[in-house]
């Protein structure tokens, strides 16, 4: 039978500032990654693999490239009669009306959408992360412990456990501890950001964390601690596989370098576990008899003419003959013209970077940026204009 | 403005002889070009012109037809009023099947009746090219022909099977033949009918009643004193594939990027069935040179000179030259290709090697395992 037994409430508001120029016009979920997707792909690719028929997309910060991207949610097979994607933004009520508070604030202010489809269970995800997870499993563990609240968890070296919420649990996995980026953890198990709730635990802790004045309506860093405290059951679930935050430049980079391994950890080209994305359906690649192509991903629409090595190409992207692109990101509808050099790079959407630039280091300790849109342009050229 | 011209696709007794590559499906279904479909060329073609109503007259093999076509939603054909309408034939015994094209048109007439355009353009799935048809309208109403056909002058010649046409300097079409025929002349048909709906219903109607079935030989070719036929000259790309020596050149001419530029993105793009794949994953070892590919491959080895479609594996030193491997097929490691064209899911065991003529492709049938 057909059933709302478990819908999806996902986070897609995030700023992801720490992302720097690659957001300043679109939110954290829709940032490209992995030569194809955007980064909220994976969890509506999860959603669809794992039975969730109804998702809710939470949006704020600069909706536009999002929300086209999500569109009725087809891409996902989202696009139902009942229930599907829908987006919802913040909105104005007869009294006002307010912009998402905090993570919590924003499933507090979609109550109404939830009750509408009266679930048993609601399953809080966001759509800053990149990993393949089957959320039934998580469901079954959360009905098997009759819990409250279960938190995906995994784990992570102890030399970077105080970046993350650490929980500490005991033998049955049930949750002692919750701990918000922890000066010194206690254990090296970090929470995901994935929550699975019961529905009526949920909506309660909601009403009453709205109420409390100066919460910052947090699941993070209020609603979960104060159903700990106040003894309910919830329950940790182990997931093993990769899971990563691309919060920073850094990150984002590297999560891009790791799908490049001959046996990469995240398998892109898994058949049961497709990841969805709305296709650009461009013509197949043309790599040119002047190319060489070592250890890249390269998606369609594109044509190379020069070398690529340990690089991502997305859709449409040009490389031109005698230029080397090496270690780099290179974004939909990138253009490097003739001999240039891009190395150690995240060249954005639509960028440009003319004949004989370069841009990044080999030895370079950062990873060059080069805006959506933007054009590095020669030296040579630059001096003109200066001195004319 | 609405576009006012609706389009048809005629499947009905396409010239066919593509061996293998029809022994399961229709023409219009062959896998081309790395990710599409021949009918992708054509359909698409209509889209970007701005058609909205398409109606494709199935025949036979049409299985891989209604899969790849779907609702239509991948050439934005899902849609009210108009979209994608797949017409099988619609038979009253096997015989049926003998009858020609403008009996089927006849049976489904109501496709034609119903629809608010004033125009129909007719056309075949096996053309390869990128067309856009407001420009044949246009010149369709400015020499008010009755009939415009879009043409192309091929001086080489073409290795397709393609209707030649004698063309006045008025552009009227004075001659047309078969591509058998002694017409000495440098223009083929691409095979592209566009004439008023009341025409097309007229011609139907009184060519049916003379107990005459054959849209092109009977209401055309016969016609060319009475009617004016004009003929709009396309400049872009062509391949009529309908042969296995015109599959494997107009192939193999994508790799050019004038080629491929022109073909696939001028004055539209072409657009195809979506699979879903990811980016294709050159890993170490990979040498890949002069080649087309398509995304969900997984290359090893040395590819050149070839065209790979969605989901193909090249293992460690596999060599792929001058060849076209189709969707999902797997070169085992050390395995060699020279000059061959191989059927969707074709698997080359490890270090077997298999060499066609330049001239003459070595062709694996669908899900062989060599």
């Amino acid at each position: 039978m057909r059933t709302n037994e478990c819908i999806a409430m996902l986070l897609a508001g995030g700023e992801g500032r720490r992302l720097g120029v690659l957001t300043k016009d679109l939110a954290k979920p829709a940032v490209p990654f992995g030569g194809k997707y955007r980064i909220i792909d994976f969890t509506l690719s999860n959603c669809a693999h794992s039975g969730i028929e109804t998702v809710g997309v939470l949006t704020q910060y600069q909706p536009l490239v999002l929300t086209q991207h999500l569109g009725i949610g087809t891409p996902w097979g989202l696009d139902r009669r009942e229930g599907g994607m829908h987006v919802l933004p913040p909105y104005v009520r007869q009294k006002g009306g307010t912009w998402y508070k905090g993570t919590a604030n924003a499933i507090y202010q979609n109550i109404g959408f939830i009750e509408r489809y009266d679930p048993e269970y609601v399953l809080i995800i966001s759509g800053d992360h990149i990993y393949k997870m089957n959320y039934d499993l998580l469901l079954e563990a959360h009905k098997q412990n009759r819990a409250d609240a279960t938190i995906a968890v995994i784990s992570v070296p102890w030399s970077e456990a105080s970046r993350f919420g650490i929980l500490s649990v005991d033998e049955d996995g049930r949750i002692a501890e919750f701990a918000e980026k922890p000066k010194k953890p206690a254990s090296n198990l970090a929470s995901m950001g994935v929550y699975m709730f019961s529905w009526q635990v949920l909506k309660d802790a909601l009403v009453r964390d709205e109420a409390e004045k100066g919460s910052s309506n947090d699941f993070g860093k209020d609603i979960i601690p104060r159903l700990l405290e106040e003894g309910a059951r919830m329950y940790s679930y182990r997931f093993e596989g990769y899971w990563k935050d691309v919060g920073t430049i850094d990150s984002l980079w590297e999560s891009n370098m790791d799908l490049l391994e001959d046996r990469p950890q995240l398998e892109l080209n898994d058949r049961n576990w497709r990841i969805f994305s709305a296709s650009p359906n461009q013509p197949a690649q043309y790599i040119a008899p002047s190319a060489r192509v070592q250890s890249a991903l390269i998606n369609e629409g594109c044509v190379v003419e020069g070398d690529v090595k340990r690089s991502v190409l997305f859709p449409g992207v040009r490389v031109g003959e005698g230029s080397v692109v090496e270690d780099s990101v290179l974004m939909p509808g990138a253009i490097v013209g003739k001999n240039a050099r891009i190395v150690r790079a995240i060249v954005g959407e639509k960028a440009i970077v003319e004949d004989g630039c370069q841009v990044g280091m080999l030895d370079s300790e950062e990873i060059a940026v080069v805006g959506d849109g933007e054009t590095v342009r020669a030296k040579i050229e630059l001096q003109e204009v200066e001195s004319a | 403005m609405k576009m006012p011209m609706m389009g048809v696709i005629n499947l009905i007794h396409e010239a066919d002889e593509m061996a293998s590559l029809t022994a399961n499906r229709c023409l219009a279904t062959v896998p081309f070009g790395g990710r599409y479909r021949l009918i992708d060329f054509v359909l698409s073609s209509m889209v970007n012109s701005g058609i909205s109503r398409v109606a494709v007259f199935a025949h036979t093999k049409y299985r891989s037809l209604v899969d790849h076509l779907g609702s239509g939603s991948n050439w934005d054909l899902h849609r009210r009023p108009g979209g994608l309408f797949v017409l099988p034939p619609s038979l009253e015994d096997q015989t049926d099947y003998g009858k020609g094209d403008l009996y089927h048109f006849f049976r489904n007439r109501d496709t034609f009746a119903r629809s608010p355009a004033e125009y129909v353009v007719i056309s075949r799935s096996h053309m390869v090219c990128n067309v856009d048809f407001a420009k044949v309208l246009e010149q369709h109403r400015e020499t008010g022909a009755d009939i415009t056909v879009v043409c192309k002058r091929e001086p080489e010649g073409l290795p397709g099977l393609a209707r030649k046409a004698r063309v006045n300097e008025a552009g009227r079409i004075v001659e047309m033949q078969d591509h058998f025929g002694r017409l000495n002349t440098d223009v083929v048909s691409m095979e592209m009918y566009l004439l008023s709906r009341e025409l097309l219903l007229d011609l139907v109607e009184t060519s049916l009643a003379q107990g005459r079935d054959h849209f092109v030989r009977h209401a055309i070719l016969s016609r060319l004193q009475q009617l004016n036929v004009h003929a709009y000259m396309h400049e872009g790309v062509l391949g009529v594939v309908n042969n296995i020596a015109a599959y494997y050149r107009h192939s193999m001419e994508l790799l050019q990027p004038e080629v491929w530029r022109e073909l696939f993105y001028r004055p539209g793009k072409i657009y195809t069935k979506v699979k879903d794949e990811p980016p294709t994953h050159y890993r170490t070892g990979a040498n890949v040179s002069h080649s087309l590919v398509a995304n969900g491959c997984d290359i090893e080895g040395t590819v050149t000179n070839s065209i790979l479609f969605r989901g193909v594996k090249v293992g460690p030193g596999a060599i792929v030259r001058n060849s076209i491997v189709m969707q999902n097929g797997v070169i085992g490691p050390g395995g060699v290709l020279d000059n061959c064209i191989l059927d969707k899911e074709v698997e080359i065991s490890a270090s077997q090697q298999l060499r066609g003529a330049l001239d003459l492709p070595f062709l694996a049938v669908k899900r062989k395992v060599i």
